[in-house]
């Protein structure tokens, strides 16, 4: 009782209802490392090329990642969770396939968004049912439905090609709100605000986080881990249908290898948005970050005529490098 | 649990034969053997590399890398042969296991000693090592006129029956054998996978063993390349793109476990073989080669869920309506 002041007020001990430790400084400092970059590359760039510095190319610039970075937030969820989907440019290849098939039959504009959009959704609920139902690990059953999807699209184009869409589809990956800036751009800025809310405000993205730390404790909390799992899948195929109305708008044709090797770049934008691939840790914040950066390499690169194989080489080295500086800060401070 | 294996393996043995005698009424010759032989040659590479990839699975890993690595190693020799013919052959071989095993060490050192997830790591290298093709080669192919004789006979060159390549294979399936069943490191290897606490106390170093896994991976790799080149005879950036999930897609239909510590050998090499069975089947039986991709696709399904039900273990529920709900 000697604690006790002479006032007679109860000392209490303090006990945050949150741990703010390391975790968040970390988070924190993660996602000033990325603007640090994003400033460093903007710079070289503009200083590299006379080009790069004037509202068209910047507006250029974001054609190169939007799409991507679309499916890359409802990535970061599904990842959070503890899940992967490799699938995801396979049911932009359906899906575009999808509404070629649906030109031919005459379809307009607004059943083509709808058929784009309905069938990365029923794609991902097909993963979603896999995974959550049938309890198979997710990158295996994404595995065999990337097979899956684009092989249906392989089946239904062999080598051909769709063209001939309306020509008011082309608003989607071509138009512009207001001057220099495009409908993909505003629609990824809105996309990036509601999933930053969702993670970050609500307890569904609460429970994203709880499930990704620890699926059982969750489970046993009471949370609902199937249904939640479910829902993440079902939302990563439809931005991979929406990413498919607006890759196939942009490129007014669909062929059966349309976005190949996408899903690997969606992962990168996630992992280097500061998402931890084990699950349990990261921000939206980061992956969109993650996506302005990996945009001005491409572009800033394309600009100075890179090659785009040569321009993966930095996004690869990009990748492991950003991920690998801080764990040796750590070992050298501790050794 | 070993009684489960083989009884997968069987499975599996049965469901390649069915599918080969269905094949031959519609074409007898399908099982000829010359056929047969054909496909063996056809699926060498796959099922060297799907055994690399299954050490690497085994042990709780993942590499991505390996076509990539595949491809660059490849080209590395072909550039070599194109540049200095009077290099010998089995040289070139030994540079091509060389550097793969040196690609398949970066892997693993990043893995070991900066503890980075393995499908981060490898998703990284498998971009630059990509990038590096394009880069040493400028762009540009190395075409079979500038390959010499030697450089593309090697692999053709038949032997009892069956090609050189074909051995490699069979050689390289023997000594996995071995490895896998016959040597501490294998079983560290198996250790590493069903439990890397219980590795740790039992003595075994659970960073180094993945870091030899992936040198292993890379090994196979680098010699895969020099075959695959040498057999197509062109080396070009996209050499085998897309091939690392046809890899995985092997082992998992041989029954390795993606959450490691489950599989064999004889799993993996069944699994790469009805890769092979299923893709020289169709044109025979006249299914357009467009249906392959599909094909394949719900193959890997089929057996994930085949794996998973003799997988499932019988452990004592706790808590029923939880446990189905999720």
């Amino acid at each position: 009782m000697t604690d006790v002041p002479a006032s007679g007020e109860v000392r209490h001990r303090h006990i945050p209802d949150r741990l703010q430790s390391s975790f968040r400084t970390r988070l924190f400092s993660w996602e000033m490392l990325l603007v640090i970059v994003a400033i460093a590359i903007f710079t070289a760039n503009s200083f590299a090329s006379p080009y790069f510095l004037n509202a068209y190319s910047l507006s250029d610039l974001t054609f190169n990642f939007t799409e991507k970075a679309l499916i890359a937030l409802a990535m970061a969820l599904l990842i959070i969770s503890g899940e992967i989907d490799l699938s995801v440019a396979s049911i932009i290849a359906l899906c575009s396939t999808l509404m070629g098939l649906a030109v031919q039959y005459g379809a307009d504009t607004p059943t083509l968004v709808a058929i784009g959009i309905g069938a990365g959704l029923l794609c991902g609920a097909f993963n979603g049912v896999l995974v959550t139902r049938l309890g198979l690990p997710s990158i295996v059953v994404t595995i065999g439905t990337m097979s899956l999807f684009r092989g249906l699209s392989f089946i239904i184009l062999g080598d051909g090609v769709f063209k001939g869409y309306p020509k008011s589809f082309a608003f989607f990956g071509q138009g512009y709100v207001y001057s220099v800036i495009s409908f993909e751009l505003v629609l990824f800025l809105v996309a990036a605000a509601i999933y930053f809310f969702v993670l970050h405000r609500t307890n569904f993205g609460r429970r994203i986080f709880a499930i990704g730390n620890n699926a059982t404790a969750a489970q046993f909390s009471g949370v609902r881990v199937g249904q939640i799992k479910f829902v993440l899948f079902c939302l990563t195929g439809l931005m991979s249908g929406i990413a498919a109305v607006l890759l196939t708008s942009r490129l007014g044709s669909t062929r059966p290898a349309i976005a190949q090797g996408w899903e690997l770049e969606a992962i990168t934008m996630v992992v280097l948005g500061g998402v931890s691939i084990l699950g349990g840790a990261g921000s939206i914040i980061g992956v969109v970050l993650a996506a302005f950066i990996m945009g001005l390499v491409t572009f800033g690169l394309g600009l100075l005529n890179v090659p785009g194989i040569v321009q993966t080489i930095f996004t690869g080295a990009l990748l492991i490098v950003v991920i690998a500086l801080p764990i040796l800060f750590r070992m050298l401070r501790k050794a | 649990m070993k009684s489960l294996t083989k009884h997968r393996e069987l499975w599996l043995v049965a469901a390649i034969v069915v599918l080969a005698l269905l094949v031959a009424l519609r074409s007898p010759a399908f099982i000829q053997p010359r056929s047969l032989a054909n496909i063996l040659n056809d699926t060498s590479i796959l099922i060297m590399l799907a055994l690399g990839q299954m050490v690497v699975i085994l042990t709780r890993s993942i590499d991505l890398s390996m076509a990539a690595n595949l491809a660059l190693c490849g080209m590395i020799v072909a550039l070599m042969n194109a540049a200095m013919p009077e290099i010998p052959v089995p040289l070139l071989v030994l540079a091509a296991a060389a550097i793969g095993t040196a690609l398949g060490a970066f892997n693993g050192i990043l893995v070991w000693k900066l503890d980075i997830p393995p499908i981060v790591v490898t998703l990284g290298t498998l971009t630059i090592y990509r990038g590096m093709i394009f880069v040493m080669a400028g762009g540009s192919w190395v075409n079979a006129h500038q390959m010499t004789d030697a450089f593309k006979a090697l692999p053709r060159t038949e032997f009892a029956g069956i090609t050189l390549l074909s051995w490699f294979a069979i050689v390289v399936v023997a000594l996995f054998y071995v490895l896998m069943t016959r040597t501490p490191l294998g079983r560290s290897f198996y250790a590493t996978g069903i439990n890397p606490t219980a590795a740790t106390y039992a003595g075994i170093n659970v960073g180094r063993t993945r870091f030899i896994a992936f040198c292993v991976a890379g090994l196979v790799s680098g010699v895969s390349g020099y075959l695959w080149i040498a057999r197509y005879a062109v080396a070009y950036v996209d050499a085998a793109g897309g091939f690392e999930l046809t890899i995985i897609a092997a082992c998992v239909i041989g029954g390795v476990s993606i959450a490691g510590g489950i599989g064999t050998v004889g799993g993996a090499v069944l699994g790469a073989l009805f890769f092979g069975v299923v893709n020289n089947a169709l044109p025979v039986i006249g299914i357009s080669p467009f249906w392959q991709m599909a094909i394949s696709g719900s193959a890997i399904l089929l057996a994930v869920i085949f794996n998973s039900r003799s997988d499932r273990r019988s452990g004592r529920i706790i808590l029923k309506q939880a446990e189905r709900a999720s």
